[in-house]
């Protein structure tokens, strides 16, 4: 007999999963519908984003400024790799954009193993939302409710760069065609450099606050990194909508499945991404013939 | 023709002979030399993919654990008794998996192909995990995994542990060297490496992109399955660590570090990578920080060593070693094919165009334009900026689907046929800029064009010689001295002048011998003195064949031309000898803007 109460929490689950890889994949998205580079340290610049708030918190013991920090320290962290190292990589293949945002990956990973050590760490949650919230039919922790709502806010946020500021307006020209804004006079390499650093900070976010519901590992960026791809795969590559709406489709779909067969989650997220590229391989809101 | 001796084949053996005297000494343990050959096999498969083809997988680990995990549960619990058979079983299914992998992750190129092998990957990682754990042990992996033994004349081998597996790995790794030299070496190959450098040109030209790329793909799976069984033989387990992400990265790392498309990259780069894991860890007392230091390393050379070690070296011998590049073969009978002939018996029109029609949204490129040109004839098309003649090339050579109308080639309808399959019926054009091969030589290049039309659209001749391809030699060399370009022959393109490359433009065009050749501005930007030798060229490249070409240069066109059709604002304004089509008013009209003078 299906358990409403429990099916009702796995939605609620699936949300608050969706959301957060819906903000870490748009920031993949614009990153690369921009810069044409595919960050694979987006993954550990999400981890980083964890640690860069405990350190925070550590200092101040407060939640709020301990994701703040942890969203400027990332912003910079991304402007100085995109100044220092990315930059001299537009005009080479992507294959080598690849390779070297593999690398930087690695690098941040093993600095912070260095620094923190293997040991997790934990971030408590804020005490405004720390405990348990009724919700008439099911108990819920109140940090994840919370956390729907944060990542909310957040995309929200990035929406309104990207749609209604000048900057989003370069940004999403950009997408179309770089080669075009910078003719017309915009300085692309300032804008590339805030691109990168709003995209590592989408992540280092992401990492912060959904530090409280997991704990801290230095590997813990990988297995994220690859259902933002999946996210990424199935929304449709340079979509800002396509990679809300492909976190929350992954969002949902790992955590149903989990209802039935938690070995199955993952399983039914690939099987998914397959399914949209048979039938739509540009993706579910990607433009045909955008690579 | 004389047998190459093979220097690379022979040094290799020699080098595998003299290891275990030589490397102890160097302070290599057989445990690292060991897992040194294992990465190295993978990586063959690898460079293949990624360094010759251009296919960068991070998802290879799919393949090496389904190649370890088929021998090692042939080996452990179905009792197979043969290691040998095993791994064959575990390589072939490698292979196939990969194949079928292939089938969805090839659908995308470049990042999607990334992430997509990526994701893949990590969902093989699950499926051994948790769906087939009864079978590969999940978590635990699958222990007692044996050595082989074997009969040598009567003595018994029977492979132990330290330099004793070595012997056998080495032995496995020979295998898997020469297999892959001659399929670098192979015309198979050299359409790879086409397809690296210009996957819309090696398409163009008549070859089966996608299937080579599919075939690619297998073949490293088939690999990573070897390489894979042997891991399990070697450790006398298989951990199911070889499913993970990190088992793809550093592969990805290692022939980075080696250098990519050298075939011996990946075996440089994984000794690189563990002997410098075993200096840090235990000779520099830095524990865990190795993996910074690699991860360091390996960012530096991406950005400025980007070939890698061996890349790296390859250079330096070149640039210190600078000899001019070896002459082509002077007095080669230029004995080239025949220009291909679908129907002979067939008296109608060449290429024939009935309402052809081609809108962008609103834009209209080309309304309902009939064309029709005459077996032999040279047809010159001429007409404004715009007025859609590009497009209506790119219709006619099947680049592009029609929104209406149909493409009749000697009387056979071709309309969405795919530029591929009617270049090997025998139509191809020219490109008004430049798709050349840019890595390659002008020889290689006219090879790639030439051996589409000698091979077919695809063809698994993976351990035959390039050179032994029939007919290959003289058509290439019959191609080159048509275009003028024998001396230069050994030349990559990039050094080749701007008129060298618009000749072998034309030259990558005319080496699949088509009956129906189109020229898309073969005069753009050329010198007067350039000009002249190509409308010579063009004069003796037209016999035997139909000719279409654009071009603004009017008095060539004017020269050249049997017939010349006038497009204007997507539409056939006249059509004529070139007499008729100067004396036209309203041809006049179109390119002086209607102002009657």
């Amino acid at each position: 007999m299906l358990n409403w109460a429990n099916l009702v929490s796995q939605l609620f689950n699936g949300l608050a999963t969706g959301a957060l890889l819906a903000l870490i994949a748009s920031g993949l998205t614009i990153i690369y519908g921009t810069l044409g580079v595919l960050n694979l340290a987006h993954g550990a610049m999400f981890m980083l984003g964890g640690y860069a708030g405990w350190v925070v918190y550590q200092w101040t013991g407060s939640f709020a400024l301990a994701v703040l920090g942890a969203s400027a320290f990332l912003v910079i962290v991304g402007a100085i790799l995109e100044l220092v190292v990315i930059r001299r990589f537009y005009g080479r293949p992507g294959e080598d954009q690849i390779l070297v945002t593999f690398g930087l990956g690695i690098v941040i990973v093993e600095l912070v193993r260095r620094a923190f050590g293997s040991l997790s760490l934990t971030l408590p949650a804020p005490a405004w939302a720390s405990g348990i919230t009724s919700l008439g039919f099911m108990l819920y922790p109140t940090y994840r409710i919370a956390l729907i709502g944060i990542v909310a806010a957040a995309l929200l946020a990035l929406y309104f760069v990207l749609y209604r500021t000048k900057l989003g307006l370069i940004v999403r020209a950009g997408i179309e065609d770089a080669g075009m804004v910078d003719i017309l006079g915009v300085d692309v390499g300032k804008v590339f450099m805030v691109v990168f650093g709003i995209g590592a900070m989408a992540a280092g976010f992401a990492g912060a606050v959904n530090a409280p519901v997991v704990s801290l590992t230095p590997d813990g960026g990988d297995a994220i990194l690859i259902e933002t791809f999946v996210v990424v795969v199935i929304g449709g590559v340079g979509s800002f909508f396509g990679a809300v709406l492909g976190g929350l489709i992954a969002g949902e779909i790992l955590s149903l499945t989990s209802m039935v067969d938690p070995a199955y989650s993952q399983f039914a997220l690939f099987a998914a991404m397959t399914l949209v590229l048979v039938f739509r391989p540009q993706g579910l809101l990607g433009a045909a013939g955008r690579e | 023709m004389i047998k190459r001796f093979p220097w690379v084949e022979a040094l290799s053996a020699l080098g595998l002979v003299a290891a275990p005297w030589v490397l102890p000494a160097l302070g290599f343990a057989p445990g690292t030399v060991n897992h040194v050959l294992i990465w190295g096999l993978f990586g063959l498969g690898f460079d293949i993919l990624f360094g010759y083809a251009g296919l960068l997988s991070f998802g290879q680990a799919a393949f090496f654990g389904t190649g370890g995990f088929v021998a090692a549960y042939l080996l452990t619990v179905a009792g197979m008794t043969n290691v040998l058979l095993a791994l064959a079983v575990g390589t072939a299914a490698a292979a196939a998996v990969g194949a079928i992998v292939g089938l969805v992750a090839l659908r995308r190129t470049g990042i999607y192909f990334a992430m997509i092998t990526v994701a893949i990957a990590e969902m093989f990682f699950f499926l051994e995990n948790n769906p087939l754990a009864r079978w590969t042990g999940g978590e635990n992996g699958l222990p007692g995994v044996p050595a082989p033994s074997f009969d040598l004349f009567g003595l018994r081998w029977q492979v132990g542990v330290g330099w004793s597996m070595y012997g056998f790995l080495a032995a496995c790794y020979f295998v898997g060297l020469v297999v892959a030299l001659r399929i670098v070496n192979s015309p198979f190959g050299a359409v790879l490496v086409a397809i690296r450098d210009n996957p819309k040109r090696t398409l163009a030209v008549g070859h089966d992109v996608w299937r080579y790329k599919l075939a690619a793909f297998a073949i490293a799976a088939g690999y990573a399955g070897f390489a894979g069984g042997l891991l399990g033989v070697l450790q006398g387990f298989m951990p199911p660590e070889a499913f993970i992400f990190d088992t793809s990265g550093q592969l990805v790392v290692q022939t980075v570090i080696g250098g990519a498309g050298t075939l011996f990259g990946p075996l440089v780069g994984a000794a690189v990578w563990l002997s410098l894991r075993d200096f840090l860890q235990s000779g520099l007392n830095l524990g865990a920080a190795w993996k910074l230091v690699l991860g360091l390393v390996f960012v530096l050379l991406v950005t400025f060593l980007r070939r890698g070690i061996l890349g790296g070296v390859k250079d330096l011998i070149a640039s210190v070693d600078k000899r001019a590049a070896a002459p082509a073969p002077a007095g080669v009978a230029a004995a080239m094919m025949p220009a291909l002939r679908p129907d002979e018996a067939f008296a109608g029109p060449a290429i024939e165009a009935r309402g052809l029609t081609k809108r962008f949204g609103g834009l209209v490129a080309n309304r309902d334009v009939n064309f029709s040109v005459a077996k032999g004839e040279l047809r010159g098309v001429i007409g404004p900026n715009g007025a859609g003649k590009s497009t209506f090339f790119k219709m006619l050579t099947c680049e592009m689907e029609p929104s209406a109308g149909s493409i009749l080639f000697h009387g056979r309808d071709i309309t969405g046929h795919g530029v591929s399959r009617v270049c090997q019926m025998g139509l191809t054009k020219s490109y008004q800029i430049n798709q050349l091969f840019a890595r390659l030589t002008a020889r290689e290049n006219v090879e790639i064009a030439a051996l589409a039309h000698a091979r077919g659209p695809f063809k698994l001749d993976m351990l035959k010689a390039v050179r032994k391809v029939p007919g290959l030699e003289a058509q290439v060399a019959g191609t080159l001295a048509l275009v003028g370009l024998t001396h230069r022959a050994g030349t990559p393109v990039s050094e080749l002048a701007y008129g060298e490359k618009r000749r072998l433009e034309i030259a990558l065009a005319l080496a699949s011998s088509p009956s129906l050749l189109l020229l898309d501005e073969p005069l753009a930007g050329m010198s007067p003195q350039e000009r002249k030798e190509t409308v010579t060229l063009l004069k003796a490249i037209r016999e035997g064949r139909t000719l279409v070409v654009i071009d603004h240069d009017m008095d060539a066109m004017f020269d050249l031309a049997d017939r010349i059709t006038v497009l204007a604002e997507g539409r056939v304004l006249a059509e004529g000898t070139p007499q008729q089509i100067r004396d036209d008013r309203s041809v006049r009209d179109a390119y002086l803007g209607g102002e009657h003078m």
